[in-house]
Formats: structure tokens, C-alpha cells, sequence
């Protein structure tokens, strides 16, 4: 047996305008988890797609089990064994858990579907891994979780002994996230070779044997990931050092910014109530976050603060002003700045340049317009000066098409025309959403200048880290209520993350909604711990590998945790997951893919 | 020109010949040994005298404005396949104030008219906008539906109010409420023979120029595209979207009602006839306004382009080719031209691969 599985050597693909690989090496061994780290646009797409057949490489060689190999289309990766979990999952939604897996390589007898032996497989296979999936289900009716864990089933199905995941973790809940770490280390010891594409550090480090880090398609280097810090790992991928932890000033809150009462939202088709009896006062010169899982009614209290959606019930106030019944542009002009969560869908017109997305809250002004015609050398000259100040890269300046840009810089432009407009609001939901490292940092650091200058931010984002570094005071939200109002200083991520899977109720004891009592909402941390190893005992794969987002490194010293049952999230993986997930999923997935690659024009 | 027009231009140029050669092959087909004459005739013969140059352009007039019409929808996110419709209400509003405002001095009658029909299109593009922006109906459904009822109700009308029964049609425009020559009729003849050409073809180019401004220069052409390229952003951003799209829907019926005025008031004697089928000028302005690739300004001159093709074609019967075959021909080169976006994707990605 030869000691590499796959080994990629001197791989240099080139597109117009830019070498995505320049001599790229990669060498796989048997039964590793391998990660594949780099920046967006670092060449990490265009290095599998190359393994893959889907590009053919200028020059370089693929070897498989020291064989050289001619890869020439996803047919000969799947005969190498190879597999791959894409991003944006490749399944047919209306079709069944298990139609879906045998899609491709279905067993026919006299072109008769033979159905029995497949389901036979699938079902051993699942149990297995304990998938707890039911394969007669169609896809649209399942999570997002359970469709990446059909995407794993399909390379199992067709025993791939190298495995690909493709930021796997950007759509997952904690849970979800912990739940595939532990899938991806039971496949590794059982032999499988797994490639893992991430930006992500701290899920390296939970996870991976060695790691590769690419660079502008050059290949920095690879490393044992026991030998490295995460501090290391991002110099190497970003070409600098890049401060993970934030300076943070002390905050000092001024006077009510958003006051929101008694908000409610029905939740349509029979579904549960979206938003329930939500109060809470924003404050100038704070950070309020919002934290808590995907689809427990973030995006439809943005929705409703911002006037995207209307509320069934409950008042808005801005600054005093009662804004509940008031429309989209009205409440912007009453200083709310809305980073929304989908940049595509909601923040940038792709079709419009660079400078046609900077105006878009203020295209009617006086700046922008003179009796109703676009003052366009006006909107030229404003859009060179955001680009000068927040430093946005792009090809053609501010004549770009959004679409052809970079996602952290989509998001910069998106960020520069809310801040410039000076708001008293910002409202920001999950700003860091898919960027790397220095873009998040960027970001970060915009938002804090923000509360700094004596601005009222309301950040919400899924990111425990995040929350912990930036807030000045957290809502957890669960189910579409406020389930706990703490100060992160008082409070621990196994705290927080039991809090997000409703596992604990901080409201029971809150009397009064827009103050900071967090002393008093502060959970007997004590009898959490009590309570938590019963319900962890079977959970014996992933006892040393806990969820990231539940205990990052820097945070276990703080916490004195070394009790390993008590660092463990709740057990109930599919726990917690709101009445729109299903729709907030689907939309996600409507979406076609966005290609990171050059030459895959995204034509809608 | 930047490298998206240049790609533009060429892919119209490329459909145009792929167009032109299957129209060939079908002559072939049907008759060989004519064939090479007749495919020179549609070539050639909208150029061989001024008057042919007119008459083109006279042709040109109403489906530039049915081009535009379509063009505006898609520029908004919406496909307006009502023109049709739009174009026989705002015939029929045009040639009804032509013959019964006598009162009204010929200036302002034709004023009248060609208003009057932008006012009527406009409502019947209202209904589907309306059933889109407040009761989220695909407008190509309603607008469908509109081109049947726009048809018999305007046959109903002529009937009752402008039926000449001698003919079976309406009832003639009287010379003075058509549209004037302005002296056209100097330039484009041959010998004694005029072409009817009008000012209908300057109203045209003047309005694909107005709509080009409206859509590239003013905040109301921001928000329509806005909403045409992404409605969630639109929204975002506090642009009223369900108001854009009732306003798109009623520019594009106003000028494809503008586009039956004048093809009506050409003082070619052409009167509306009360058959059951809907008029052809809506449905070639979708290929006018795809081969112009959805610009206004390459709408003029896509619309003369298919306008010159289909008076040469319409010259093929004195070979021998049967009416229908002569429709046919004409029709796949025309409706080839819809193939443009899919041609320029391939060519924009041949022209990436090759260097």
C-alpha cells in the first residue's frame, strides 16, 4: 500500500487574468482528516475541481495509491472511489432520502427499480453511524442537517474511500456541527481519507490530522495540526498576523435608541407562533447580540424591527417615535442601518454596480438626484470615496458588477452604505456570515467603531465566539422568545448553548424587559452541571470533541472547565429547530450556487 | 464599444445568419431550383429603391413600439407577452377618435389619437400589473388572457360602432385624421410611387430614446430595474415595488397601444377586420426586443431589421412559394433572433475558453 492516497503534485491551472493553482501539492495519506485551508478565492475550489475532472490542469499529475491517474470528468472520480459533499448539496428535492442516494448507481432488473437491497444497505449504513434519518422522507421535508447527512450516505453508498467535505459546517447548528466532527473522526478511524475544505480554525483543530494552506493558489505549506496554533494557522493562510480577539473599550449605555414591545408574529399555515410577546430596549453605545440557533425567529424579528414583514402585534419605537406602522423607508430615515443576513438576496442588486449599491437607501436624495435624474458623476465620486475609506477591492473599481465581486467585499460595500449613512441604529444579522478571516476581522472592528461613537448596534448572529467578543449584553432567543437577557461577562458558552437549545428558561425569572439584570438571570450553574451527565452518557464517539461554538480554547481557562461531561451540548441534535427552518432552508437552497471558481459566470 | 456590446452585437449578427441559413434550407426543401432567387429577394429587396427603404420603415413603426414595450417589462422582471392586446385596444381607441372626433381639428384629433391609444394600452397592461403587484398572478397568464378579451371586445366594439358591412371591417380613417408625412413621402419614393412612411417612424426612434433615458438616467429607472434584477433588495431598500410594477405593466401597454395607433394611421388605407385572431405585431415585438437585447436603442434598429426581412420575404410568392412557406421562412428567422441570450452565453464562454 503507498503510503499517500491521493497525491496531487504540481498542479498549475490557469484561467484568464489569473493562476488559481500554481504548482500546488497535496498529498492525502490513508485514514487522515486532511484540511484544506485558505481564504476565498485562495484556489481551494478550483484545486478539487481539478481532482474532480471538472477542470483539466495545465500541468502536474494526479496519483492515486502512488498510480498516476487521468481524472477526466466526476464519472472517473466516483470509479477512484472519490466522493465529495458540496456546499450547495447536489440532491433532487422532491425525490425521497433514499431515491436520492441510489440516484446514479440504481440496481434494475429488466428495467424494474429493484429498491429492496438498496434500502437494505442504506438503512444498515445509517444505523451505523447512528443518522437517526428516515430514508422514505423527501428531501424538502428535511433539514438541512439531515440532507448533508443524505450526502454522506451517498458516498458511503458507493463505498468512496476518499471523502471531500466543502465547508461543510456553514449551514449547520452547533449540534449539527458536532454531530459531523464525530461522523467525520468515526469514517477516519475506520480508514476513510478525508479532505476537509474550511476557513474555519477552530474546527481544524477539533478535527484534523494535518493541514494545507493555500494561498493566492500558491500551497504555503502543511502541518500537523497538534503542532500549530490557530494564531499560526491564520498568519499562514492571510499572509499576516491577524488578531483573533478583539480590544474592547468598557461600555457605558446612553439613552433608549429601539424600545420593542410585546412584539408577536402568528406563524402562517398552521405552523407555531414565530414570534412571541418580544420585548427589549437597544441602547445608544451598546451591543446588544442576539444569539441563539438558526430559524428560532431572528431573521422574523429583523424582519419586523426593519419593516420587511409586517408584525401581527406589539410596538416599535425609534428613538421614541412609534415606527410599529410605519413603512420600509420611513424607518430608515429614522436612522435604522439594516445589514441583513442574505447579502444576495437582500443587500446588493448583483446586477448593479459597485456605485448603483451604494445608493441604494439614498438614490432619491438630494445628493443622488436632481428632478428625478441620477446625478451619476455625484454617485461616482461618493462611491470612490467609500471604497477609498473602507477599503474595497475589486476589478473595475466602482463600475464592478456586484455579482463579479468577493463575498467580503459584497459585504464591505453592504457595510460601507449602511455605516456612511450615519445611522443611530445599526441592525446587523450575521455580518460575518461566510467570510474568512480578515474580512471578519474587518467587520468586527467596524462594528465595535460603531458602538464606540456612541451608535445603538443590534447584532444577531449564530456564532457563539462572535456573541462572546463583541456583545455588551445577549438575548437568546428560542422558539421565537427571549429566553435569557445576560451579560457575557457572567456568563459561560455551556451556559449559553443550553439556553439556545431551551434547555434552560431565563425569563422565568425576568420581571422587567429592557433591563440589564444579569446577576439575577444568571442560572445556578451548579445544577446545570448536575443535571448534564446523565443525559451525555452514551454519547461515548465525541466525549474530547466538543462543539466549537460551545467551547472555543480561549474560553476554557475562563471557565475552569475541565470536567469533560460538562463542556458536552445538550444530546438532542434535531432539538430546537424553529417553525421556518424548513422555509428558510429552502430558500437558501433555491439559490444556484455561487461559484468561487473563475470561468462559472453565474447567470440567473 | 466595451466587450458586453461588442459580445451583443455579434451574437445578434450570429442568430441573424443561423436564422437566415435554415430559412434557406427550408426554400431548398420546398423548391431548389427557386430557391437561391427567392433567399436573394429577402436579402435584397428592401433596398432596392428608396420606396422600399420607406416602406421598411413604415413597417418598422409598430413593432419597434411593441419591441420597446416588451423590453421595458423585462428590463422591470416581468415578461409582457399582453403586447398584442395592448396593441388592438389601443388600435381601436385610435381609429374610433379618427373617425368620430370630426369636431376636433385634424391637428389635435391625431394628437387625440395617438394619446387616446397609449391611455387605452396602458389600462389593459394595468389589469395583469395589478393581478401581479396585489394578488401575486403570473402576468403571463394574465396577460394571455387579456390578448382574447382585448380581441373580442374590440370586435364586439367594432361591430357595434365602426362596422362598415360592405366590407366586413371597419369603417375607413379619414385622410386628414392619419398620421402626416412631414415630407417623407419626398425622400423615400421611386418615380412617382411614395411609401407611405410617416411620422409615425420619427415618433418611434423618439420614444426608444425617451425610454432609454428612463431607464438609464432617471431614480424612476433605478427603482424599475432594481425590481426587475432582485424585488427582495427593492424592497430592502424601501422602493414600493407593487407600485413599480402597475407603473412598469402600464408604460408597456401604453406603448404597444402607441404602436397600434400608428400602424393604423399610416394612411396605407390598413382597417381592423373582425376575424378571431390575435394581431402578429405583439408577439414579433418578443423577438424585436430580444435580438435588440432588451436596449432601447438597439430595439430601432432591430425593429427595421425585421421589418426588411419580412417585406422581402413577403416579395418570395412570384417564385412560386406558396403563402404559408413564405410565412414559415420568415417566421423561423424571426423567431430565431429570440435565440440571441443563449448565443451570447455560448459565444461569451467560446470566446473565454479560446484564450
Amino acid at each position: 500500500m503507498h503510503m499517500y492516497v491521493i497525491e496531487m503534485r504540481g498542479i498549475t491551472k490557469e484561467f484568464p487574468g489569473i493562476i488559481a493553482n500554481d504548482d500546488v501539492t497535496l498529498q492525502l495519506k490513508k485514514g487522515e482528516i486532511h484540511a484544506l485551508l485558505g481564504e476565498n478565492g485562495a484556489g481551494k475550489s478550483t484545486l478539487m475541481s481539478v481532482l474532480f475532472g471538472l477542470y483539466k490542469q495545465e500541468k502536474g499529475q494526479i496519483f492515486k495509491d502512488g498510480q498516476e491517474v487521468i481524472v477526466s470528468g466526476p464519472g472517473d472520480a466516483n470509479l477512484l472511489g472519490i466522493g465529495m459533499v458540496h456546499q450547495h448539496f447536489k440532491l433532487v428535492h422532491n425525490f425521497t432520502v433514499l431515491e436520492n442516494i441510489v440516484l446514479g448507481v440504481e440496481t434494475t432488473k429488466n428495467g424494474v427499480l429493484q429498491m429492496k437491497e438498496a434500502r437494505k444497505k442504506v438503512l444498515e449504513l445509517s444505523q451505523k453511524y447512528s443518522f437517526e434519518i428516515d430514508i422514505d422522507k423527501e428531501i424538502r421535508h428535511i433539514s438541512v442537517g439531515m440532507q448533508q447527512r443524505v450526502e454522506i450516505l451517498k458516498m458511503l453508498y458507493r463505498e468512496n474511500e476518499v471523502l471531500i467535505f466543502d465547508e461543510p459546517t456553514a449551514v449547520l447548528t452547533p449540534q449539527e456541527i458536532e454531530a459531523l466532527m464525530a461522523t467525520m473522526k468515526e469514517l477516519a478511524a475506520e480508514g476513510k481519507s478525508i479532505l476537509f475544505i474550511t476557513h474555519k480554525l477552530d474546527e481544524i483543530k477539533q478535527v484534523a490530522d494535518r493541514c494545507s494552506v493555500l494561498r493566492k493558489g500558491k500551497m504555503i505549506g502543511t502541518v500537523e495540526v497538534a503542532d500549530v496554533s490557530k494564531e499560526e494557522m491564520s498568519e499562514m493562510m492571510v499572509g499576516r498576523k491577524v488578531s483573533l480577539s478583539l480590544e474592547k473599550q468598557d461600555y457605558e449605555a446612553g439613552q433608549t435608541i429601539l424600545k420593542v414591545r410585546n412584539l408577536c408574529q402568528k406563524g402562517r399555515d398552521g405552523q407555531k407562533d414565530r414570534l412571541k410577546d418580544i420585548s427589549f430596549d437597544v441602547k445608544a453605545g451598546e451591543i446588544l447580540c442576539i444569539a441563539g440557533i438558526e430559524g428560532n425567529g431572528q431573521a422574523d424579528l429583523v424582519y419586523a424591527l426593519t419593516g420587511i414583514a409586517p408584525m401581527d402585534s406589539g410596538q416599535v419605537y425609534m428613538n421614541g417615535v412609534n415606527i410599529t406602522r410605519a413603512k420600509i423607508r420611513a424607518r430608515t430615515e429614522t436612522g435604522i442601518a439594516h445589514i441583513p443576513e442574505d447579502r444576495h438576496k437582500h443587500g446588493l442588486v448583483l446586477d448593479y454596480s459597485l456605485a448603483y449599491n451604494t445608493i441604494l437607501q439614498t438614490y432619491y436624495t438630494a445628493d443622488f438626484q436632481q428632478g428625478g435624474f441620477l446625478k451619476k458623476s455625484a454617485i461616482a465620486k461618493y462611491a470612490k470615496r467609500l471604497i477609498e475609506r473602507f477599503d474595497i477591492r475589486s476589478g473595475k473599481g466602482e463600475e464592478t458588477l456586484a455579482r463579479s465581486m468577493s463575498g467580503g467585499n459584497q459585504q464591505k460595500v453592504i457595510l460601507a452604505r449602511e455605516i456612511d449613512r450615519d445611522p443611530t441604529l445599526l441592525i446587523a444579522v450575521q455580518p460575518t456570515r461566510g467570510l474568512d478571516v480578515g474580512a471578519i476581522e474587518y467587520i468586527h472592528k467596524q462594528l465595535l467603531a460603531q458602538r464606540d461613537s456612541g451608535k445603538a448596534v443590534l447584532l444577531v448572529s449564530l456564532e457563539l465566539e462572535e456573541v462572546m467578543n463583541l456583545a455588551d449584553r445577549i438575548l437568546v432567543m428560542f422558539e421565537g422568545k427571549i429566553v435569557a437577557d445576560v451579560n457575557p461577562k457572567d456568563v459561560t458558552f455551556q451556559e449559553l448553548g443550553l439556553y439556545m437549545s431551551g434547555a434552560l428558561d431565563g425569563e422565568q425569572s425576568r420581571e422587567n424587559a429592557g433591563e440589564t439584570s444579569a446577576q439575577a438571570l444568571q442560572p445556578g450553574s451548579s445544577t446545570d452541571r448536575e443535571t448534564q451527565p446523565a443525559e451525555v452518557e452514551n454519547d461515548n464517539v465525541n466525549s474530547n470533541s466538543v462543539g466549537r461554538k460551545i467551547r472555543p480554547t480561549e474560553f476554557e481557562n475562563q471557565t475552569g472547565n475541565q470536567n469533560p461531561t460538562a463542556g458536552d451540548s445538550p444530546p438532542q441534535f434535531e432539538h430546537g429547530r424553529g417553525p421556518d427552518t424548513e422555509a428558510t432552508n429552502n430558500e437558501s437552497r433555491g439559490r444556484p450556487p455561487q461559484g468561487e471558481l473563475p470561468g462559472e459566470g453565474v447567470e440567473e | 464599444m466595451n466587450r458586453s456590446g461588442f459580445l451583443s452585437f455579434m451574437s445578434a449578427v450570429l442568430v441573424l445568419i443561423i436564422g437566415l441559413l435554415i430559412g434557406l434550407v427550408i426554400l431548398l426543401v420546398s423548391d431548389a431550383s427557386q430557391a437561391f432567387t427567392a433567399f436573394w429577394t429577402i436579402l435584397s429587396f428592401g433596398l432596392r429603391s428608396m420606396r422600399n427603404i420607406g416602406d421598411v420603415l413604415l413597417n418598422a413603426t409598430p413593432i419597434i413600439l411593441t419591441g420597446l414595450s416588451v423590453a421595458f417589462a423585462f428590463k422591470t422582471g416581468l415578461f409582457n407577452i399582453g403586447a398584442t392586446g395592448q396593441l388592438t385596444v389601443g388600435a381601436f381607441v385610435a381609429i374610433y377618435i379618427g373617425i368620430e372626433f370630426t369636431f376636433l381639428p385634424p391637428p389635435l384629433r391625431i394628437l387625440a389619437s395617438v394619446l387616446g391609444a397609449a391611455l387605452a394600452g396602458a389600462l389593459v397592461g394595468a389589469v395583469p400589473g395589478i393581478l401581479k403587484a396585489y394578488r401575486n398572478v403570473h402576468e403571463v397568464i394574465s396577460c394571455i388572457m387579456m390578448n382574447y378579451i382585448s380581441m373580442f371586445l374590440v370586435n364586439f366594439l367594432i361591430i357595434n360602432f365602426l362596422f362598415d358591412q360592405g366590407q366586413g371591417r371597419s369603417l375607413p380613417m379619414p385622410r386628414e385624421s392619419n398620421l402626416p408625412q412631414a415630407g417623407l413621402n419626398y425622400i423615400f419614393r421611386d418615380g412617382l410611387r411614395a411609401s407611405n412612411v410617416n411620422l409615425g417612424i420619427i415618433i418611434a426612434i423618439a420614444v426608444a430614446i425617451l425610454i432609454y433615458i428612463i431607464l438609464e438616467k432617471t431614480t424612476f429607472g433605478y427603482e424599475l430595474k432594481a425590481c426587475g434584477f432582485n424585488r427582495d433588495a427593492a424592497k430592502y431598500a424601501g422602493i414600493n415595488e407593487n407600485r413599480n410594477i402597475v407603473a412598469s405593466m402600464m408604460i408597456c401597454g401604453a406603448l404597444a397601444g402607441m404602436g397600434g395607433a400608428l400602424m393604423l394611421m399610416s394612411g396605407t388605407g390598413m382597417r381592423m377586420d373582425t376575424v378571431d385572431s390575435l394581431a402578429p405585431e405583439g408577439f414579433t415585438g418578443i423577438s424585436v426586443a430580444f435580438l435588440g437585447l432588451n436596449n432601447p436603442i438597439g430595439i430601432i434598429f432591430s425593429g427595421i431589421l425585421v421589418a426588411y426581412l419580412s417585406l422581402g420575404g413577403a416579395r418570395m410568392q412570384p417564385f412560386g412559394f406558396s403563402a404559408e412557406i413564405v410565412e414559415v421562412v420568415i417566421s423561423v428567422i424571426i423567431y430565431f433572433c429570440a435565440f440571441v441570450f443563449l448565443v451570447k452565453a455560448m459565444l461569451g464562454k467560446f470566446l473565454k475558453g479560446g484564450n
